[in-house]
């Protein structure tokens, strides 16, 4: 039957199997499901839920307009955090993403254990960093500006490195013939050019960090976030609208400015 | 002056790269090697200032070992050759001027270089470069704004300002058209001819390497078949070199020489 169908063709390629599709369909319903149970979270749950929630919305609204005043200071400072960590961290980015890119560094146990110490960084999530500086260090500014440098180096170091791996390779070989030393081939044949994405990657990591900084309070490290946890116990949630808001506002235009910046590098 | 002495080269996986190769070029010479494709024609250019190494046998550039060389020893002798490829390797993003200057660069203190303080000289001797292939006027342009012949001409102003004694070209006019091919070619020859500056030239088009050498060595199968004046490089000695008939596509037309 297959063979001469009614079009006319005398061989028809055989139709690959959709079994592979439904089995994936099968497995992701069976997982969650099973996460469902295995939380106790039903739909249930979720619907007795609902109003406690709505009253929460209407509790947020309308915004404590005043509450501005008073959190504009936390605010810069959360934007001052995130600057200094995120500069601590590119710099710091810069010798690890050489010492990890095999098309610059050809010997593997400095590439490995570099790569590794990348790796094990960004395992680590940033609040936990925070709280562990906090930890060490006291409250305040300092543990959540080292946390956001350590994020920092774990992200921007790995992206720079994988861009310098796809670099043109033939400047590279144009420094060398010209007698040219290690960190002279550096400067003039890889910096140029991933120059360009290496500050594209730190802009990117600075919109992150604003974001990640806005929560570091949480835990004691400074910030807006303190006023999250403030107005979030003493049950103020028009108060906790109006930091949304702004935090909201405040990432939205860095957001928008970092973008747009980074559009015209690449 | 260059000589191999024995030179050898076997891949890993037991393909005979380049088979015992003794050859002494003198100073002043035009050399162009020819041979197929695989022939290791670039295997043997880039053995000379060791982008390739060798695994058997001795390179002298005049009278010292590049083979044995080592750390700043071997960046020594590489100062003195300059190269020119088929890609150009420009940095593309960087300006021709910065291009050119990086010739500069085995010259002078790595603090130096890197924070880009050429001296006045520098400067000049990278302008004179600029001037002498034609291409002055683009010394602030950032090198992917030029068309290919520009970009490789860039590429061998570079090699002036390197002051190289010798200049290696491997493939340099593959990517471009017959009248860019004839400019560069012209170009190199000039250079050969005003500053006495010994070039090797791997070619691809019997008819350029007519043109220009003084000197033609075949290549076939990684061994020296043919080495001699271009009076005696007949169309016999090409059909010898490469193993049969000459065909059309190795020659590059009369209308462009």
């Amino acid at each position: 039957m297959n063979g001469t169908g009614t079009n006319g063709l005398s061989r028809l390629p055989k139709k690959p199997s959709r079994i592979k599709h439904y089995l994936t369909f099968i497995i992701v319903l069976w997982m969650v499901w099973g996460s469902a149970v295995q939380t106790d979270s039903t739909f249930k749950e979720l619907f007795t839920g609902l109003p406690e929630m709505w009253k929460l919305i209407e509790e947020m609204f309308p915004p404590n307009w005043q509450y501005f005043d008073n959190i504009v200071p936390a605010m810069l400072e959360t934007i001052r955090m995130a600057i200094a960590g995120t500069t601590f961290g590119a710099i710091i980015a810069i010798p690890f993403a050489v010492i990890s890119a095999s098309n610059i560094v050809k010997t593997p146990w400095i590439i490995y254990p570099a790569r590794f110490i990348l790796n094990l960084i960004r395992t680590i999530p940033d609040l936990l960093l925070a709280a562990l500086f906090v930890a060490i260090f006291g409250l305040g500014l300092v543990p959540g500006i080292l946390a956001l440098a350590v994020f920092s180096v774990g992200l921007i170091a790995k992206l720079t490195y994988e861009a310098a791996e796809t670099i043109d390779p033939g400047p590279l070989e144009a420094m060398t013939s010209v007698g040219a030393n290690k960190i002279q081939w550096i400067v003039f044949g890889v910096v140029p050019q991933v120059a360009a994405h290496y500050v594209s990657y730190v802009l990117y990591t600075f919109e992150i960090n604003v974001r990640a900084a806005a929560v570091l309070g949480l835990v004691g490290a400074g910030g807006i976030g303190l006023y999250y946890e403030k107005t979030l116990g003493f049950l103020e949630y028009d108060k906790t609208n109006s930091i949304i808001l702004f935090t909201l506002a405040v990432v939205l235009v860095i957001d928008f400015i970092s973008t747009k910046l980074r559009e015209k590098l690449l | 002056m260059i000589e191999l002495r024995n030179v050898s080269k076997t891949y890993p996986n037991g393909t005979k790269g380049l088979n015992q190769i003794n050859l002494t070029i003198g100073k002043g010479e035009f050399v162009v090697i020819v041979g197929l494709s695989g022939a290791g024609k670039s295997t043997m250019l880039r053995s000379i200032n060791r982008l390739h190494e060798i695994t058997d046998g001795e390179i002298l550039i005049e009278g010292k070992s590049i083979t044995k060389a080592t750390g700043a020893g071997l960046r020594r002798i590489r100062r003195d050759i300059g190269m020119v490829f088929q890609s150009f390797n420009l940095v593309k993003r960087s300006s021709v001027m910065r291009n050119v200057l990086a010739g500069r660069v085995g010259y002078h203190s790595t603090l130096r270089t890197v924070l880009g303080l050429f001296p006045k000289e520098d400067i000049n001797l990278a302008l004179n470069a600029l001037e002498r292939v034609n291409i002055l006027e683009k010394a602030y342009i950032r090198a992917d704004q030029l068309s290919g012949g520009q970009q490789q001409r860039v590429a061998i102003a570079r090699v002036l300002a390197q002051e190289a004694k010798i200049i290696l070209a491997d493939e340099p006019v593959a990517s471009l058209d017959p009248l860019t091919t004839k400019q560069v070619m012209d170009d190199l020859k000039k250079i050969n001819q005003e500053l006495g500056i010994t070039t090797i030239v791997n070619l691809h088009y019997i008819d350029l390497a007519r043109e220009y050498a003084t000197r033609i060595i075949g290549l076939r199968a990684g061994e020296v078949v043919f080495d001699g004046p271009v009076a005696e490089a007949t169309d016999e000695v090409f059909a010898e070199i490469y193993g049969r008939p000459i065909k059309k596509d190795e020659l590059l037309g009369e209308a462009a020489l």
